[in-house]
């Protein structure tokens, strides 16, 4: 167990190295000289020094890394030059929305595609098997765009249901019921995704569950079906839902950003939107990093939960 | 296994018992697709109207004889706009993927095949990638890497689908190098290239053209995601994705602006989807876990 992790620990160091050079690298594929870019033709000498020490444009290019990660390493992200305010704090305000959109999305995907692949699983081939088949099929063809302006038709414009169209976002601290109302349907459209995918991985790792020697020795043993469903398989079959829900999160956060978009929520989705289209280049970058490494540290997270819930996976 | 003959060796080349039948369903899809690539090719020899002219004298006007599919807020066809738009889709799709298959496939191929070191160092190098959010770092790029154009993003989503595509060719590629026919064609001596474009190729391809076609689907998609960032082409240049994203502003006045696009891109996806989702049943492979 110990020897798995420190291998993992030592993939995850990796990971955040390219991740960090990658990063790094994305401003010097701007045309031209960064700091123009950046700033602008009319930039002031002290804004222009400011970015210079950020960036340490100065000096070569390998050892402008090393600066630009001591920077980062120190919390400073430098200054978005629109607002004029740091990056690490726009991304602390808008972070805790994603969050909170995941988190809700997550629990309603669970609470949806646990019972229907068991149901599913218990009788494959069966009716009620094919229309969840060819339902969830016709899902994953969807994309959350799509079904986010569905929603937005019907329940916000037609049915007229208030705080959920486009600006209606309320913080939680202000009005906690109209920020549920508000993040409603982009947790509803991030939950469907993934349901799809947690209701497809589940039933296929279930039927092969329950086929094993156990089952057939717990059926014997005349145990109920629900016992033998949730002790006897569930458990076994959850660590393909966790892989396939630690392979989702980088899904789930891009399919976020278009849904803010578009519902102007001020995550870090739409705070991205606009700092790419006010070429707010900072801002972007930070975002990205702290984005990728977000995932990179929740799969890792999710690599030790499935560790134990079937330990068997780090012997191997 | 005393009296081992070439027969026996051509006899244990798998084939599925019964393959399930490809249906009715498989072929309209085919053909759906096939009717979308067509229209995407000949768009501007089909009788369509001017996707970017605007005709004053009838905007957001609903479907009609003389607009099948009805006009925009600029009095632009709907009908041509989106027929015009599976060229952006389709063109990222495929350009994408291809690159992903030019790269990945072979490299996946010959890792599987020689294992060793040469496998073990690529290997790592392409899970450290996968590791890193695509979409991200698609997004990331394409918004530093200015000016934008079609090409470029093509390039984009084709590098960043490469190492997805290195995996499944390598998996499926390992599930028949050790099969006693390549062994076989090894013990006669069989060049290396031979044994890999005559041996393995054949076999893997069915899993390989499955996971093309999904491919190309994912990859519709995160264009059009694209398109709602605005990084994607820009208008007035149709596509799908900057359809629908133009038509939400409008949502209210005019439904048939935002209903088509979407229409058209989900039964596309369907489409593509179910043909490879059904190639893969059809020769048994053995859904390959995330």
């Amino acid at each position: 167990m110990l020897r798995y992790l420190t291998k993992r620990l030592m993939l995850l160091v990796g990971i955040v190295f390219v991740i960090s050079v990658g990063s790094f690298y994305l401003i010097h594929l701007l045309p031209g000289n960064p700091a123009t870019v950046i700033l602008g033709f009319g930039a002031t000498p002290e804004a222009k020094a400011i970015l210079y020490k950020q960036l340490g444009l100065s000096k070569p290019i390998y050892l402008q890394y090393f600066v630009w990660l001591g920077n980062i390493l120190h919390g400073n992200l430098g200054i978005s030059f629109i607002s004029q305010t740091t990056v690490s704090s726009v991304i602390r305000s808008a972070l805790p929305i994603d969050g909170e959109i995941i988190i809700i999305s997550q629990i309603l995907a669970f609470a949806a595609a646990i019972p229907t692949a068991m149901r599913s699983a218990r009788k494959p081939d069966g009716i009620v098997d094919r229309v969840l088949g060819a339902t969830s099929f016709t899902l994953l063809s969807i994309p959350p765009y799509i079904l986010i302006v569905v929603l937005v038709l019907f329940i916000s414009i037609k049915l007229g249901v208030s705080a959920t169209g486009p600006s209606a976002y309320v913080s939680f601290g202000t009005d906690w019921i109209t920020n549920l109302e508000s993040l409603s349907l982009p947790a509803f459209t991030l939950a469907t995704g993934s349901f799809v995918v947690y209701y497809r991985v589940l039933r296929s790792d279930l039927i092969a569950t329950l086929q094993e020697e156990f089952i057939t020795m717990a059926r014997s043993k005349g145990l109920s079906q629900r016992r033998i469903m949730w002790r006897h398989a569930f458990r076994p079959s959850s660590v393909a839902l966790l892989g396939a829900a630690s392979v989702n999160i980088g899904g789930l956060l891009a399919a976020g950003f278009i849904v803010q978009y578009l519902l102007q929520i001020p995550g870090l989705g739409y705070t991205l939107i606009l700092a790419i289209n006010s070429s707010d280049f900072l801002v972007v970058q930070g975002i990205v990093l702290t984005v990728s490494v977000l995932v990179v540290a929740v799969n890792f997270f999710f690599d030790f939960i499935i560790n134990i819930v079937d330990p068997r996976i780090s012997r191997e | 296994m005393s009296n081992f003959s070439l027969e026996d060796a051509a006899l244990m080349v798998e084939r599925p018992e019964k393959s399930e039948p490809l249906g009715l369903f498989f072929w309209i899809c085919v053909f759906w697709v096939g009717l979308n690539i067509f229209g995407a090719i000949f768009a501007n020899v089909l009788p369509l109207q001017n996707p970017l002219f605007g005709n004053y004298n009838a905007v957001n006007v609903g479907p009609s004889l003389h607009h099948l599919f009805g006009t925009d807020d600029l009095g632009r066809d709907i009908l041509s706009r989106v027929v015009y738009g599976s060229r952006v889709s389709i063109t990222v799709g495929l350009g994408a993927i291809l690159i992903g298959y030019g790269i990945g496939a072979p490299l996946g191929m010959l890792a599987a095949y020689r294992r060793g070191r040469f496998d073990a160092i690529l290997t790592t190098i392409m899970y450290l990638l996968l590791a890193f959010p695509a979409i991200i770092a698609t997004i990331a790029v394409l918004s530093f890497w200015t000016p934008r154009s079609l090409f470029k993003i093509i390039v984009v989503i084709g590098i960043a689908s490469v190492p997805l595509v290195y995996r499944v060719i390598r998996t499926a590629t390992l599930s028949v190098a050790t099969k006693d026919y390549v062994i076989a064609a090894k013990v006669q001596g069989a060049t290396d290239r031979r044994i890999l474009l005559k041996e393995l190729l054949p076999n893997i391809a069915p899993i390989a053209l499955s996971f093309f076609l999904i491919g190309v689907a994912t990859i519709i998609i995160l264009e059009g995601a694209l398109a709602f960032l605005g990084l994607s082409v820009n208008p007035p240049t149709p596509s799908w994705g900057n359809m629908i994203n133009e038509a939400r502003t409008v949502l209210s006045q005019n439904v048939w602006l935002a209903f088509f696009p979407s229409l058209a891109l989900c039964l596309f996806l369907i489409a593509l989807n179910f043909i490879g989702d059904r190639i893969r049943s059809h020769f048994d492979v053995t859904e390959v876990k995330l």
